[in-house]
């Protein structure tokens, strides 16, 4: 049958183009690849490829002839046997073949009004395990509480393994992994070059084969050499694969401020890493928490962002003495209960609001305090649950302010509990300014106690 | 570690034949057939998917394959079952070539329910664990580590799998891919890293971009051999391929082919190739294209007579429509396909 060359789009965005020249008269014969016209837009002058083998049989716009419309046939291309006669008889036969895509294109390109795009699913999310009455409870630091979780997981499941700079001989920069060398030899703790965009990409890889790595950043600092992999490659493959190819991977590191090492080392990614679709972010304030979600952070399915401190590492505090303590990823925890107002942080925020509301108690307001623990997915009931019986509340975070973490607390609050606010929420966080090195001028860019005090007065009118 | 590279300063053109050391051994019949018809179906199928751009049925970047066919079916051919593929984003052909189903493919390109990725991932994004098909990855060089980490879970295992990762002469100046190679010979890794060099990343000319422009040398510092290959050959693509597959699964760790190719067609379909002559793409057309080549060898040597590739000919011919026809009419996905696959 006699085959349509059709105006050519090349781009999504052309819609019209110029004929400018014909480069094979009638009769000529033709094959795949041969450049048989040029078309001209605004953008470019661009060259038609036949993409049938055959003859030319005839033009049907002539060269010269301005905006002709994507799709319009241009010529027609004879099969061998085939005579112009045959054109006319294609055209009358049903629908020209060529017609019916264009057809297709349109309703592709703009969608039916009824295709509004559906609610987000709710997640639900277990609670904490019980602890039974009578559980030993043991003191230990949040080093070694990180560094039981990962061997205990590697110990239940061959495919997990550690890598990254100095986690294997040198017994990780920070300590975290502690003894894991001696117990799982080097096959499974894994000491890597220092090339972390390298190494990220390669422990995705191993993941997208079933392996489950642990990678260790230093610090989350060097981790922005590695961000491409983790997004493009790790949070965004599951869903670009139709739910084919996902990979359970953690990256984990110290985040946020340390102590007096200044801009390039001092940074909080919370809010950088939990506004991605496909990754899940953690980031626990003491000993039980770390050990449990890290386990079920390892056991995950997906990508997990796992957000350490430094100067959490050596804070200790009682961990449930059980076989097997694992804390659901996704769940707040109300850490201390209080009617006045209602104060969320995580991680090492937790250490101001913990003070600042001991102080406010003195003062007679109680304060509620939530650890969110996983930034993403939020648990925005829990968050809003408690605003509505407090009817005020105060975000702490180490991150800047600009769309961070707090902002979208704050946001949420507003979009749930509107109407049970007597107070505008207060957010308190890292001054707008890279990390100060004087020791002086950094603890005026952190958050402090007297700052969440203030916070919390103000939006109590106090 | 001897590195097997001769005349390391000459950046062999893509049509002047040059190969490795060794002489190219010939194909048996069945496997110049089976090139042949693999190669043509992947031509045919980029020829479609151009033709369907046109229509507007196939939106954002879509880059083909022409002129390069036979690398990736050289080098499947060097391939067990186990053994792992990952490419960039020039990855239609490398799909076909894994075996896996043009419809599901062209559907893909065309963003329907059928498509490999369901219609969410397209051209740059597709994967198919059956096939050992890890994508379809569209940053430029990102593929790399990741083809590595595939290798390093074989060495893990200990199981005799190897991996192919391929990627373009524009890749080859992203810090990752030496980060990796690093890794790769460090830990002696089972990584055939084949560098599709087709002469230009997007605009710019090898010349232009890179200091070294015989990028088989580039694992040099890595203790990693590499050699160039005329990538337009499939037969000596398939030598080289057996030759790395060997020294991958002796457990030398990685190795470099260095693949000198062709692209006919422009970066992408909205590239009007201005940065070449056109007389530069019909000498490589009209003297070195890689499907002829097999064409007139089957002939020459009466594999098969013209009635009998015409067969072949009518045979990809229809299989191609049958894809178009199918991810024409394919619906897309359902809306409530917007909020799956982000967790599992």
């Amino acid at each position: 049958m006699p085959i349509d060359v059709l105006m050519p789009a090349l781009s999504p965005t052309m819609e019209k183009g110029n004929l400018a020249k014909w480069l094979k008269k009638e009769g000529d014969s033709v094959k795949s690849g041969d450049i048989i016209a040029e078309i001209e837009t605004d953008k470019a002058t661009m060259e038609v490829e036949a993409t049938d083998e055959g003859i030319l049989g005839k033009i049907l716009v002539a060269a010269g002839t301005a905006d002709v419309a994507v799709n319009t046939p241009i010529a027609v291309i004879l099969s061998d046997g085939e005579s112009n006669s045959d054109i006319k008889a294609a055209k009358s036969a049903p629908p020209a073949k060529a017609k019916k895509p264009e057809a297709e294109t349109q309703t592709a390109a703009a969608p039916k009004q009824a295709d509004k795009a559906p609610h987000a699913p709710e997640s639900k999310v277990a609670a904490d395990p019980d602890i039974p009455e009578g559980t030993e409870m043991v003191s230990m630091t949040m080093r070694e509480a990180l560094r039981d979780a990962m061997a205990e997981e590697m110990r239940a499941d061959k495919d997990v393994f550690v890598m990254g700079e100095e986690v294997a001989e040198y017994q990780g920069a920070y300590k975290v992994t502690q003894g894991l060398l001696q117990e799982f030899g080097p096959k499974r703790v894994i000491d890597t070059p220092i090339t972390e965009h390298g190494f990220a990409g390669l422990g995705v890889g191993a993941a997208l084969a079933g392996l489950k790595p642990v990678v260790e950043f230093m610090t989350f600092n060097f981790a922005m050499q590695a961000m491409d992999q983790i997004i493009n490659s790790a949070a965004k493959t599951l869903y670009m694969s139709g739910g084919q190819m996902g990979c359970s991977i953690v990256f984990r590191g110290p985040n946020g401020a340390a102590a007096r090492v200044a801009a390039q080392h001092s940074q909080d990614y919370s809010a950088w890493y939990s506004s991605v679709p496909g990754l899940k972010v953690v980031s626990p304030s003491n000993a039980a928490d770390a050990k449990g979600l890290l386990k079920a952070a390892i056991r995950d399915p997906n990508p997990v962002i796992f957000l350490e401190n430094e100067i959490l590492y050596g804070h200790s505090s009682p961990v449930p003495k059980l076989d097997d303590y694992v804390v659901p990823i996704g769940k707040a925890k109300v850490a201390r209960e209080g009617k006045d107002v209602t104060i969320v942080t995580w991680s090492m925020g937790m250490s101001y609001a913990m003070k600042a509301a001991d102080e406010l108690a003195k003062e007679g307001i109680e304060a509620e305090v939530i650890d969110l623990r996983t930034l993403k997915p939020m648990d925005t009931e829990t968050i809003i649950e408690s605003v509505k019986k407090t009817g005020r509340a105060v975000t702490i975070e180490e991150g800047w302010q600009q769309s961070g973490v707090g902002a979208e607390i704050a946001a949420r609050i507003m979009e749930h509990a509107f109407d049970y606010l007597d107070a505008p929420v207060a957010r308190v966080s890292a001054k707008d300014v890279p990390m100060p090195y004087a020791a002086n001028l950094e603890k005026l860019a952190l958050p402090s106690v007297a700052e969440v005090v203030e916070a919390v007065k103000a939006v109590c009118y106090r | 570690m001897a590195v097997a590279q001769k005349n390391p300063s000459d950046q062999a053109g893509p049509a002047s034949g040059k190969s490795g050391s060794l002489p190219i051994p010939d194909f048996t019949k069945g496997q110049d057939l089976s090139a042949y018809e693999t190669m043509l179906t992947i031509r045919r199928f980029e020829e479609k998917a151009g033709q369907m751009y046109g229509m507007g049925l196939i939106g954002g970047f879509c880059h083909l394959y022409i002129g390069q066919e036979a690398v990736v079916v050289g080098m499947q051919m060097a391939l067990k079952d186990g053994d792992q593929v990952i490419t960039g984003y020039r990855d239609h052909g490398h799909m076909i070539a894994c075996g896996m189903d043009p419809k599901g493919v062209m559907a893909e390109l065309t963003g329907r329910a059928h498509g490999y990725s369901k219609g969410k991932g397209g051209s740059m994004h597709m994967f198919s664990v059956d096939k050992g098909f890890f994508g379809g990855h569209g940053i430029v060089g990102a593929q790399v580590p990741l083809g590595t980490g595939l290798a390093f879970a074989n060495h893990y295992r200990g199981n005799d799998n190897l991996s192919v990762t391929y990627f373009g002469d524009g890749a080859t100046n992203q810090g990752q891919v030496y980060e990796s190679f690093n890794m790769a010979a460090l830990w002696k890794l089972p990584a055939i890293y084949v560098i599709e060099n087709n002469h230009y990343a997007m605009g710019t000319s090898i010349e232009r971009a890179s200091s070294e422009v015989n990028l088989s040398r580039r694992g040099l510092s890595f203790n990693i051999p590499g050699e160039q290959v005329d990538g337009m050959d499939v037969r000596a693509v398939k030598a080289a391929g057996d030759n790395a597959v060997a020294w991958c699964r002796a457990g030398k760790g990685p190795y470099i082919l260095e693949m000198l190719t062709y692209r006919y067609r422009g970066h992408s379909m909205s590239d009007p190739a201005k940065y070449r002559t056109r007389e530069e793409v019909d000498k490589v057309r009209n003297t070195h294209d890689p499907i002829d080549m097999v064409r007139h060898r089957i002939l020459e040597k009466k594999f098969a007579n013209e009635d009998a590739l015409k067969k072949i000919d009518g045979a990809v011919r229809d299989l191609i429509n049958q894809a178009a026809e199918f991810a024409t009419h394919d619906p897309e996905p359902d809306v409530s396909e917007l909020y799956t696959d982000i967790y599992r």
